[in-house]
């Protein structure tokens, strides 16, 4: 059992985590609380070729796999989740559904720029009125000629509003009278809407408990109408095929839950070395020290979890399971990990001047985004044969 | 055009280095990495081949064990190839045995221009590219913090205490960069990959047509006797200030030929 990187992987993950360190880390504080989004970072983070790293070069990726995009997210979620987001969503959310369902016009229009972080794309999937429940969608779109017309509103959608974001992916019912019969009652289909498209509206960005460097709106089309050519897939059936995107989405995640734990463990192993009470570094105290050893045990399982999954996906094997189980323990531990980390900063923990306060608020989210916990444990214990309720 | 980059693989700084201390010199037994010093000679090297239009460039390094993780960062950025000197020989060479085998490599890929840092961030001699230049007939032009290259002319921006100087050399010539002069590309995963197959020629002193006394230990004119620790930085002065502390910082700012 090969539990390595290739040498080029950990080579590449020196260089990202130079570059966190240098770009990223002097500004995190700062980003966070003026709720900023670096866009010039991003496009930094696009000639690194980040955005691009699971594509192929035809299209202006790298040529590398999902694995090698996840040790990337790892480290910038080392230092900053709000960046780490923008990737994975970037890729995962913007540009993947394009690449896996676009026709051969689509791909040469979409991903070039995509690649190269000079875009951003988005997948306006989730409603407010529907979280997890994807297939209840409400967004319309009906075909009038040529066009199709959009009505409806999506919830929650990560780089939707950035400067650079060139489209997104709309997930919405096509209804009768199109499809004979009613046979497109549960029918739901995506459409690339370019961003400025009339109709297309961006809500101003919500305000967040954590990720304040992420760019997330929710979004309202009414008669937003795009080309017949801006169906995305096939009419209807492309539903469960994306699907299966967002479990290469979950992997991401919790790649970048993996880099918020081993944050914590640096960070916390550190600063019990350094901070004396009562005489003696607090580290030599039990009570801390085995805290912080709890915090290594999750970033090992974590680590093996997260890249066993990345790995059956480069290797074409099935990840539903997989990606829930890497998914959910991940974020889970991660959450526990901030609180961890906080509570040995003690006061310093709660005070913004330390990366764990922007941690502990910033992990929340990945509990619940991509599928939240109880979605993940739906979709293990389904794996088991445990009867569907 | 050719340009040719020094670049020296070192211990990485992140992990505590060691003397042997038999020796006296730096254990280089383990990984080395492309010393940080010289990341910005490629990039300046890089530049200038694209702003002329054409042209390679190669590094070249002495390292023992034929190690070239360090040369894998430089080709990763977009250096075209690499020559290795690594034979048992050179262990123990001198400032100037060293530049005597890296001169003798570098005519080996008859540049227009070779470029080097002014400095190695672990052996801080300073004098290799110098003596580099005299062994090549070069001229030599150090402290560059910018470079361009017109009409087989180098004009160099030559960094001093005061300000910059502006001088000027005919090619081939050998530069030593500041880490001012250009900021260094991060390789891009593109890069490492790509890296992976370009040309690493690992050569040794006989095939530089060196004989083994002139370099290493044995053809070194320089021996290290003792090794003293550096003394600790000391704590800097605290002035309270009474309402006339800004006299002191002129004061300071004089003594420092600041002002």
């Amino acid at each position: 059992m090969d539990l390595e990187l290739s040498a080029e992987q950990e080579a590449f993950r020196l260089v990202v985590r130079d570059f966190a360190a240098a770009e990223i880390a002097p500004h995190a504080e700062a980003w966070d609380r003026d709720h900023h989004f670096p866009v010039e970072v991003v496009q930094a983070m696009g000639e690194l070729g980040l955005f691009g790293l699971p594509f192929p070069e035809a299209y202006g990726g790298s040529g590398a796999d999902l694995t090698t995009l996840c040790v990337a997210i790892e480290e910038l979620a080392r230092v900053d989740h709000s960046l780490a987001i923008t990737l994975s969503a970037g890729v995962g959310l913007g540009a993947s559904p394009i690449f896996h369902f676009g026709t051969e016009e689509q791909k040469q229009r979409w991903l070039p720029d995509l690649c190269a972080g000079r875009a951003l794309g988005a997948f306006g999937l989730t409603e407010p009125d529907g979280g997890s429940d994807a297939g209840a969608t409400r967004t319309r779109a009906v075909a009038d000629g040529d066009e199709w017309v959009i009505d409806g509103e999506k919830a929650f959608i990560t780089n939707s509003g950035t400067a650079i974001t060139s489209v997104i992916t709309v997930t919405a019912r096509t209804a009768a009278p199109d499809v004979a019969g009613g046979a497109g009652k549960g029918e739901i289909s995506a459409f690339l809407v370019p961003a400025g498209t009339p109709g297309l509206e961006v809500q101003p960005p919500y305000r967040k408990m954590g990720w304040h460097a992420s760019d997330t709106h929710g979004l309202s089309l009414a008669g937003c109408r795009v080309p017949a050519d801006n169906l995305l897939g096939s009419r209807g059936q492309g539903f469960r095929s994306f699907l299966a995107i967002l479990d290469e989405g979950r992997i991401a995640i919790s790649a970048l839950a993996l880099g918020c734990i081993e944050a914590c463990l640096a960070l916390s192993t550190d600063y019990a070395g350094e901070r004396h009470a009562f005489g003696k570094p607090i580290g030599s105290n039990q009570a801390v020290a085995f805290s912080i050893a709890d915090l290594a045990v999750m970033a090992e399982n974590a680590r093996n979890l997260t890249y066993k999954a990345a790995a059956l996906r480069d290797a074409g094997r099935p990840i539903t399971r997989a990606a829930a189980v890497a998914k959910l323990y991940t974020t889970e531990a991660a959450v526990t990990a901030t609180r961890v980390a906080t509570q040995v900063f003690g006061g310093y923990g709660f005070v913004d001047e330390t990366p764990v306060s922007r941690f502990y608020r910033d992990a929340k989210i990945l509990e619940i985004g991509e599928g939240t916990s109880e979605i993940q444990r739906l979709v293990i214990s389904r794996s088991l044969g445990l009867p569907v309720g | 055009m050719n340009v040719v980059v020094c670049v020296k693989q070192i211990p990485d700084p992140a992990t505590p280095g060691a003397l042997d201390p038999s020796t006296n010199y730096l254990k280089r037994d383990g990984k080395l990495i492309l010393d940080d010093s010289d990341a910005y000679g490629v990039e300046m090297a890089l530049q200038l081949v694209t702003a002329a239009g054409g042209g390679d460039v190669t590094l070249v390094s002495m390292a023992p064990n034929n190690e070239s993780s360090g040369l894998r960062t430089g080709l990763a950025m977009g250096a075209a190839k690499a020559i290795l000197v690594s034979d048992p020989s050179l262990a123990g060479s001198d400032a100037l045995g060293t530049a005597k085998v890296l001169a003798a490599a570098i005519k080996r890929a008859e540049p227009e221009l070779v470029i080097a840092a002014t400095e190695s961030s672990d052996g801080y001699t300073g004098t290799v590219p110098e003596q580099i230049a005299a062994l090549l007939g070069f001229p030599s032009i150090t402290f560059a913090k910018s470079i361009e290259i017109a009409d087989g002319t180098a004009k160099v921006d030559r960094q001093t205490e005061a300000g910059y100087d502006e001088v000027s050399a005919p090619l081939p010539a050998l530069i030593s960069v500041t880490a001012g002069v250009v900021e260094p590309r991060y390789p891009s995963f593109k890069g490492i990959m790509a890296a992976k197959s370009k040309p690493v020629d690992t050569i040794t002193v006989a095939d530089l047509g060196l004989g083994a006394d002139q370099v290493g230990e044995a053809g070194a004119r320089q021996e290290i006797v003792a090794v003293t620790a550096a003394e600790e930085r000391q704590a800097g002065e605290i002035v309270e200030d009474d309402g006339e502390s800004h006299l002191k910082i002129v004061q300071f700012l004089e003594t420092q030929k600041v002002l």
